[in-house]
């Protein structure tokens, strides 16, 4: 409430320095709406992922677009809402629309979003919380555009990233979830796709602490037809932390866990990205994740549109974002921009090290028709539904 | 390669045969200044042998860089260490440090010689300096990430470029409050007036333009569009613009496209593409305008470019990501 209050208050500050007319600011109203499902019990627990992944990456954009606004008469506000059930982020989704709201950032699992995209047809919603590949491919929700990037793209950025580096062989190691399961198949596709080979694949289905044990289990269990690399699909991070140095055949490990492709990560910092990493840094007291930046850069969006369009109107931004006249500075060194076939955001994708960047993805020489950037994740022959 | 109509063949020819002379001959040479941002230093480069002589530690994470109007006074934007430092030309020692605000990138020396605008890249400012009594006199706010700065020839206007904002911010700089702003494309980085104060040129590193304004109407003249062969368009990113004093050719660095654009200044023609190091972001020329240096982040060189034939003479390794360049005499 007091983070509410308090833009409020810059809201109104800004409406006070604006340059004295007689025109009312636009009010522009975004509706931020987290829910994660707790993950269960996991052994790599040594250090807790951010409760507030997202909203602060949002709250962060909204200061960032008043800057603009004060200088164009318009106000941005964020109402965000963070639940703990699938049932109370509808009903948090129902009550914002009632107040007026137009404009969402979802932060919450596919079948969230599917829901809230049906009861909120009226309305634009970013999707910053939702990795899954079908979302972009089989069930196009016309009202969503998505900033997270999907988990092909990550596949394939990673995997462009082997085969540059002749990593051709790869043991692929996948966790019990159904959500390890949908990483490893944009494993499989991306490998088919640049050309790795499995030369052996393995369910992870043991629960004793790896902490204790992994030198003793974790080499037997990764023995196998020599690979070159170790692939692994483990997106809680319940076992594939401890791989790494503890594999049969000394290979990098790669994937959810090791050498890992995502959006955004502490250790970007060119094209501009270390001024966004101190603002965000000040502002949350902690890094700056992929959430984080998926719910930014969803902000920012709409912010980019609203200052050429002059208005708030949901339908008019997503045709404008779905256009290629609306290039959005993501500090990533390309300018950034919706894909008309199925609404995800092209970006190129950090390959990084806990400690550092390692790559960004797409490789050179990966070649497209007419952006390389769509290299990562599906292209518009691929995707079987209708979008919008 | 085309060459602007202009220029006579004869006084081509002279210029040329001017600057063979200026290569061998015992003239004083003159001397880049180049920051490495990553380094924490200068890097001195001596335009005669095109070799750095020197390399000075300065503040942490150096960036801009302009000189007094007597070129005796250096001044260093030490982004990192929230200040300014001003160095002695002669003597290389750091004399003074202003206090800039936090973080402050690229800044610009009032024609007074006194008055220095400096953007504060994290605090959404710009601070005005007196460089003699090291007095703040006043601080302006303006949108998200500024960073270009430039005083107009006649001293009237500062205009800063705030990068997430999108805007120039035009300061009266006889009140020095923010007087109005004019929304250009993405990511505006840099911004220079021509010599007789009548156009601003302005660069857009996102949007992948350079927008040229009317100053007395402020209205865009004209938007130049890059297309370089083999160079995928969103890799156009410019960044540094320098025109020449005689008022004909624009020089603009195309970022990681590699290449420095070649502009008649009058047409708004592009002439050329000469292709330099890695990530090419400032630029500055010498001060008999014969040669132009580019700094090139990624690959940490300086590329050398003879502006009349328009060839790229030399690349000089320099520090981790050189970043801002001046040339004294």
């Amino acid at each position: 409430m007091r983070r509410l209050v308090s833009f409020t208050l810059i809201a109104l500050m800004t409406a006070i320095t604006a340059q004295a007319e007689d025109a009312m600011p636009l009010q522009v109203r975004i509706g931020y709406l987290g829910y994660r499902p707790d993950p269960g019990p996991l052994l790599s627990n040594v250090i807790t992922e951010p409760a507030d992944a997202g909203l602060r990456g949002a709250e962060l954009a909204i200061i960032d677009s008043n800057s603009t606004g004060r200088f164009l008469k318009q106000d941005y506000h964020l109402e965000s809402a963070s639940v703990d059930s699938p049932e109370a982020l509808l009903q948090a989704a129902r009550a914002q629309h009632e107040q007026g709201l137009r404009l969402f950032v979802i932060n919450a699992p596919a079948a969230s979003l599917r829901q809230l995209s049906a009861a909120l047809p009226d309305s634009l919603l970013f999707n910053a919380g939702s990795p899954d590949d079908n979302l972009r491919t089989t069930d196009c929700l016309g009202n969503v555009l998505h900033s997270l990037p999907d988990r092909a793209m990550l596949a394939d950025a990673l995997v462009q990233f082997s085969v540059v580096r002749k990593w051709q062989k790869a043991l692929l190691i996948v966790g019990r979830t159904p959500e390890d399961q949908a990483y490893a198949d944009a494993l499989r596709r991306a490998m088919k796709r640049f050309g790795m080979k499995i030369v052996a694949e393995k369910t992870w289905q043991f629960d004793n602490d790896q902490r204790r044990s992994a030198q003793a289990d974790m080499p037997l269990f990764t023995q196998t037809a020599e690979y070159d690399v170790v692939l692994v699909a483990d997106e809680r991070g319940d076992f594939g932390e401890y791989l790494p140095y503890q594999t049969w055949y000394p290979r990098p490990v790669a994937g959810t866990q090791g050498l890992t492709p995502t959006g955004w990560h502490k250790t970007v910092e060119t094209y501009g990205a270390a001024q966004l990493q101190k603002r965000f840094e000040a502002l949350a007291g902690r890094w700056m994740n992929d959430r984080d930046f998926a719910a930014w850069i969803a902000v920012r969006s709409v912010a980019s549109a609203v200052s050429k369009l002059r208005q708030a109107d949901p339908f008019a931004i997503r045709q404008l974002a779905l256009s290629d006249q609306l290039p959005l500075d993501g500090f990533k060194g390309r300018k950034l921009s919706y894909r008309p076939w199925n609404g995800q955001l092209r970006q190129p994708i950090p390959l990084v090290q806990p400690r550092a960047l390692v790559s960004t993805s797409p490789q050179d020489g990966f070649l497209h028709p007419s952006n390389e950037m769509d290299s990562l994740g599906y292209d518009q022959p691929e995707v079987s539904c209708r979008y919008p | 390669m085309r060459r602007p109509p202009f220029q006579p063949i004869l006084l081509r020819q002279v210029l040329a045969l001017g600057a063979v002379l200026l290569a061998t001959g015992p003239a004083a040479a003159s001397t880049a200044w180049v920051s490495n941002e990553k380094d924490n230093s200068l890097s001195l480069i001596d335009m005669q042998s095109l070799e750095v002589v020197e390399t000075l530690p300065v503040g942490q994470r150096p960036r801009g860089l302009l000189l007094s109007h007597d070129n005796r006074l250096l001044y260093i934007c030490a982004s990192d260490s929230d200040r300014v430092q001003v160095m002695d030309v002669a003597t290389r020692k750091i004399i003074k440090e202003l206090p800039s605000g936090k973080d402050p990138e690229q800044f610009a020396l009032h024609p007074n010689d006194r008055w220095l605008y400096v953007s504060n890249e994290d605090d959404a400012l710009v601070t005005v300096i007196d460089t003699q009594t090291s007095e703040v006199l006043g601080q302006i706010g303006v949108g998200v990430e500024p960073e270009g700065m430039a005083v107009s020839p006649d001293g009237k206007w500062t205009v800063n470029t705030s990068e997430t904002t999108n805007m120039l911010h035009w300061i009266d700089t006889s009140t020095q409050t923010l007087a109005d702003s004019t929304l250009v494309d993405q990511r505006p980085r840099f911004v220079e007036f021509n010599r007789d104060g009548t156009q601003l040129w302005a660069s857009a590193e996102i949007g992948g333009t350079v927008t040229i304004l009317d100053v007395a109407t402020r209205k865009v003249l004209k938007t130049l569009n890059f297309q370089i062969k083999g160079v995928h368009p969103d890799k156009v990113q410019p960044v540094g613009i320098k025109l020449s004093a005689d008022g004909q050719l624009a020089f603009v660095a195309l970022g990681p496209a590699n290449h420095v654009a070649v502009i008649d200044a009058k047409t708004f023609e592009i002439l050329d593409y000469l292709l330099v190091g890695r990530r090419v972001w400032q630029l500055a020329f010498t001060p008999d305008q014969r040669q132009l240096l580019a700094t090139n982040g990624v690959s940490g060189d300086v590329s050398v470019i003879d502006v009349q034939s328009r060839k790229v003479l030399k690349s000089v390794k320099v520090g981790r990501y050189p970043w801002g360049v001046v040339v004294t005499p």
